[in-house]
């Protein structure tokens, strides 16, 4: 298998409340130095809790955000400067609000000719042959086209979403929770279209949620983010049912799950730290039953857990 | 457009401007070919002839010119430079606009400043200013009235831009190969063009008037060419012993600009968004009932729904949202409601207290009683008295329904003090203790925070402290934990379910997710396209569903520990509840559906303890009883 994306040292940091002139106030480290491998036509889970820099990590891959250091390389060519259209012709972006992906006051043949023309360069009629044949794929009419975004339901506009995305031919996905704003019984219609084009097309997908269950049921690899970082990373089949890392647990056991008594899985008064103030050591220590001293002086590194698991903890959990 | 001019018409006083502004619009084109005197010949033995004398219909100025004439003319010139002026002004100004709000950072902040800096003049002097350098003429006015305008335009223009490029669609256009420069002109121009026009239609009146003020004190149109202004000008020397002079051309100054404000007003109300949804004013205190019959009281439960039906009137499409809701909820109990979006499950849960926005929301029929008083058709104050107080609710989002500007603590303090007659202290004290039974650390200095100082799961923690802070018997709570991570909905439903357990509450729970349903509910009803399709406890429900579409709707529910795999998707969509199929709203989507599924209604049978809408069911529920 070869590499289709690799990140390496991926790292971002804010300046929060920058005058016109002079230093900032603070510095916020949405992510903190990454390294991640995808293989061609393998999807990697990306999971973590609203304000572990998921979304940061995902813009920084397609070059809509410019990381502060490391570098970026899709299929074995480094792209080191952030720029769009030069990302977008490998690696795609599907967004969370289907809706609000879609420009309201343009067709939706006006939205799909853009990368073709603007990417391609193609002509009228290899265009027109080539939204044909994608609409097609992803199961719309080819009536659609010229409505416009509002007069669609939400999974129909996330099928246009990656309609879209696949015209711009990129062979990689980035698919921002691609189906948390759908009701149940859309979002397993799209998570379903999603696997068939990966297999008809060779597609490699990077799929961010914070629905465990469903990034289980879609990955073949799974990353799990805690504060910028990634905390736990291995197999899908692994890394729930033998979390290593104490926050896997207790996401896995926060889930909700039909017939499991309520009780709450931690303390009820914990939070999430400070990202202005970040204490020293792991991010996870103040919520972790584990920790001890040594957690709160040394931040873990990642290292390998066994069967191919890798946890950044002192005291990971025992298999 | 045809809708746009019906709505612009539907504004009596717009239509009027409109009608007013037509006339003249036209007379003024029409100028060069009607048989008017020249308007600069001078004839000093007719000077001040008063209206109506011979061969001068209006009478003539200080230099015995046709007034007619000249007004004509003057009022021609006077409305294209106000045109020019405005589309000026709306052109340089949307584009510094469009540009900072886009671009943001230290662009914005350079051009903004700028722009603050020529908004710090008053703007007559600034006109003047740029008048007096440039000199005396009207293109110079012209200049000086668009230059003045532009600040209006730039931040209005800027504002809605700032909104549009955070928006996912920007990003997308980057992705796909735009540039900056077609993304400002491709992608963000089509959204703000409503707002320059609104901007332009509210502000050409003005810009017509400032021309004339310029124009008055003879630094616009020069002598002899005629327009508004330089004609009250002149007049100004005459105006007691020769009123007409004045007059004249001040009457066609208010015709022009009252009519343009007013058209302009019914332009702004029509292209506004939100008055396109048919919501042409503020929701009511209670919602609209409009109902026939009253069904009779059955005398069950703590909260009894009967028969509900909520609908929504938009135009002439009525929205079925809820069509014949019936539940119980007895004290310490906890209901669920699930459905999907569009279901009606919210719609049932805030019809309860009145809480649908009328209009468009309107109860056609039911009755909700709390200990057998029924709450649909109660007067407002009665309403007012029990919100809050014995039915309390819980929204989706804290962070929108607790007011951003005050304290923590003063908004529960003032839910506690609408309903009781405490002191001030005694209520804080009370809200502190509240803080501190929903687990929130650190009460005491917490209810001195604002909203937006608390992560999410602790805003939602003082949502809840807000539907205890008067002890209630029934708590309705909307979809609590859907914004919520995992791990703080997890504390959440930990907390209601103590809660509960504590104090004997009530619990209504709306919900889209099972799982949530299975950890807290003792029943759950499952909704439809308006209409429970099967109730029942939660467990039977959830390990043996009657109804088609339950069972499928929970197969689609990837579980935690499956492993990969295909997922079960149902076909189709929803029905839309303006157009409802005859028969059961499932069996466009059903593989059991037959012939008689689709006609004639199918009711909700069963027992008392578990009831299915179906006449094919999975498992038949009478047994299971």
């Amino acid at each position: 298998m070869s590499t289709a994306l690799k990140a390496a040292g991926l790292e971002k940091t804010f300046a929060v409340g920058k005058p016109l002139f002079g230093p900032p106030k603070g510095l916020v480290r949405a992510v903190r130095p990454t390294t991640l491998e995808v293989g061609t036509g393998e999807t990697l889970g990306i999971v973590g809790e609203s304000g572990c820099g998921k979304s940061t990590l995902a813009r920084m891959l397609v070059g809509l955000l410019a990381p502060s250091a490391g570098t970026i390389e899709i299929e074995g060519e480094a792209l080191n400067r952030a720029d769009p259209a030069e990302f977008g012709r490998r690696i795609q972006y599907v967004f969370q609000d289907p809706i609000s992906s879609l420009n309201p006051r343009k067709t939706i043949r006006q939205i799909m000719e853009v990368p073709l023309r603007r990417l391609h360069g193609m002509g009228r009629p290899a265009r027109e042959q080539r939204i044909r044949e994608i609409f097609d794929s992803v199961n719309l009419r080819e009536e659609f086209l010229d409505r416009y975004p509002h007069e669609f339901s939400g999974g129909q506009a996330q099928r246009i979403g990656v309609a879209r995305a696949l015209a711009a031919a990129a062979r990689i996905l980035v698919l921002d929770e691609p189906v948390s704003a759908l009701d149940v019984s859309v979002q397993a219609q799209v998570l379903n279209l999603l696997a068939r084009l990966r297999g008809e097309f060779n597609l490699t997908y990077l799929f961010i949620s914070h629905d465990l269950a469903v990034v289980e049921a879609v990955s073949d690899r799974i990353v799990v983010l805690y504060f910028g970082a990634v905390v736990e990373s291995g197999p899908a089949e692994r890394v729930f049912s033998t979390p290593r890392h104490p926050y896997t647990r207790l996401l896995a056991q926060s889930a909700p799950v039909p017939g499991r008594p309520l009780t709450a899985p931690e303390q009820k008064d914990t939070e999430l730290p400070d990202p202005l103030n970040p204490p020293p050591g792991c991010a996870f220590a103040n919520r972790c039953p584990r920790a001890t001293d040594i957690c709160r002086q040394e931040d873990p590194a990642l290292r390998p857990m066994g069967g191919d698991q890798f946890a950044a903890c002192h005291h990971p959990h025992e298999v | 457009m045809s809708a746009f001019l019906k709505l612009l018409f539907r504004n009596r006083l717009a239509g009027a401007g409109a009608v007013v502004l037509a006339i003249i619009v036209v007379l003024v084109l029409l100028t060069p070919v009607l048989p008017l005197q020249p308007p600069n010949v001078t004839d000093t033995a007719d000077r001040f002839l008063r209206p109506f004398s011979e061969g001068h219909l209006l009478g003539t100025d200080h230099l015995g010119r046709d007034l007619l004439s000249r007004l004509l003319w003057g009022t021609r010139l006077s409305l294209a430079v106000g045109f020019a002026a405005a589309i000026v002004a709306a052109v340089l100004g949307a584009a510094v606009g469009i540009i900072a709000g886009y671009f943001g950072g230290r662009i914005d902040n350079t051009i903004m400043r700028g722009i603050d800096m020529l908004m710090a003049f008053p703007y007559i002097l600034l006109a003047l200013a740029i008048v007096a350098a440039l000199g005396p003429g009207l293109m110079n006015a012209l200049i000086a009235v668009a230059a003045v305008n532009i600040p209006f335009f730039a931040r209005n223009i800027r504002g809605i831009t700032v909104g549009l490029a955070g928006k996912e669609f920007v990003d997308a256009a980057r992705l796909a190969g735009l540039g900056h420069g077609r993304i400002l002109l491709f992608e963000l121009l089509p959204n703000v063009v409503p707002v320059i026009v609104i901007a332009m239609s509210t502000t050409i009146g003005w810009m017509i008037l400032e021309t004339a003020g310029l124009s008055f004190l003879g630094l616009g149109s020069q002598p002899p060419q005629a327009d508004l202004g330089s004609m009250l000008g002149e007049a100004r020397s005459a105006m007691i012993t020769a009123p007409h002079t004045s007059v004249v051309p001040g009457a066609m100054i208010l015709l022009i600009v009252m009519s343009i404000n007013l058209l302009g007003d019914g332009v702004r109300d029509a292209l506004d968004p939100r008055l396109k949804s048919g919501a042409l004013s503020r929701p009511m205190a209670a919602t609209l009932v409009e109902r026939e019959r009253v069904p009779e009281a059955r005398g069950e439960g703590l909260l009894d729904i009967q028969e509900l039906q909520t609908q929504f009137h938009v135009g002439r499409r009525i929205y079925r949202a809820v069509d014949g809701v019936s539940l119980t909820l007895e004290p310490g109990e906890s209901l669920g409601i699930i459905g999907e979006s569009g279901s009606g499950k919210s719609v049932t849960a805030l019809s309860v207290m009145g809480l649908v926005a009328s209009p468009p929301g309107v109860i056609t029929g039911g009755a909700a009683r709390y200990k057998g008083q029924d709450l649909i058709g109660a007067k407002y104050p009665r309403l007012r008295s029990l919100r809050g107080d014995r039915i309390a609710y819980i929204f989706q989002d804290p962070l929108s329904t607790l007011h951003p500007l005050y304290r923590v603590g003063d908004q529960l303090a003032e839910a506690i003090l609408s309903h009781h007659s405490v002191s001030k202290a005694e209520a804080m004290q009370r809200a502190v203790g509240l803080l501190e039974d929903v687990r929130i650390p650190n009460a005491e200095n917490r209810a001195r925070a604002y909203p937006h100082e608390l992560s999410g799961g602790m805003r939602q923690r003082v949502g809840i402290a807000m539907a205890l802070a008067n002890e209630p018997d029934i708590i309705i709570a909307d979809e609590p934990t859907t914004a919520l991570d995992v791990t703080v909905q997890a504390q959440i439903l930990a907390l209601l379910d103590d809660l509960r357990r504590d104090r004997g509450l009530a619990i209504l729970f709306i919900t889209h997710d099972f799982g949530v349903v299975g950890q807290l509910c003792d029943r759950v009803a499952v909704m439809y396209a308006g209409r429970i399709v099967e109730e029942g406890p939660t467990a039977e429900v959830l390990d043996d569903p009657a109804h088609p579409y339950t069972a499928r709707l929970i197969a689609c529910v990837p579980e935690l520990g499956q492993g990969r795999r295909e997922m079960a998707a149902i076909p189709g969509l929803p029905p839309a509840v303006d157009n409802l199929p005859e028969g059961c709203a499932f069996a466009p989507r059903c593989d059991k559906a037959t012939p008689a599924c689709r006609a004639g209604d199918i009711p909700l049978a069963g027992t008392e303890r578990r009831r299915v809408r179906c006449i094919h069911p999975e498992t038949d529920v009478e047994a299971v009883a």
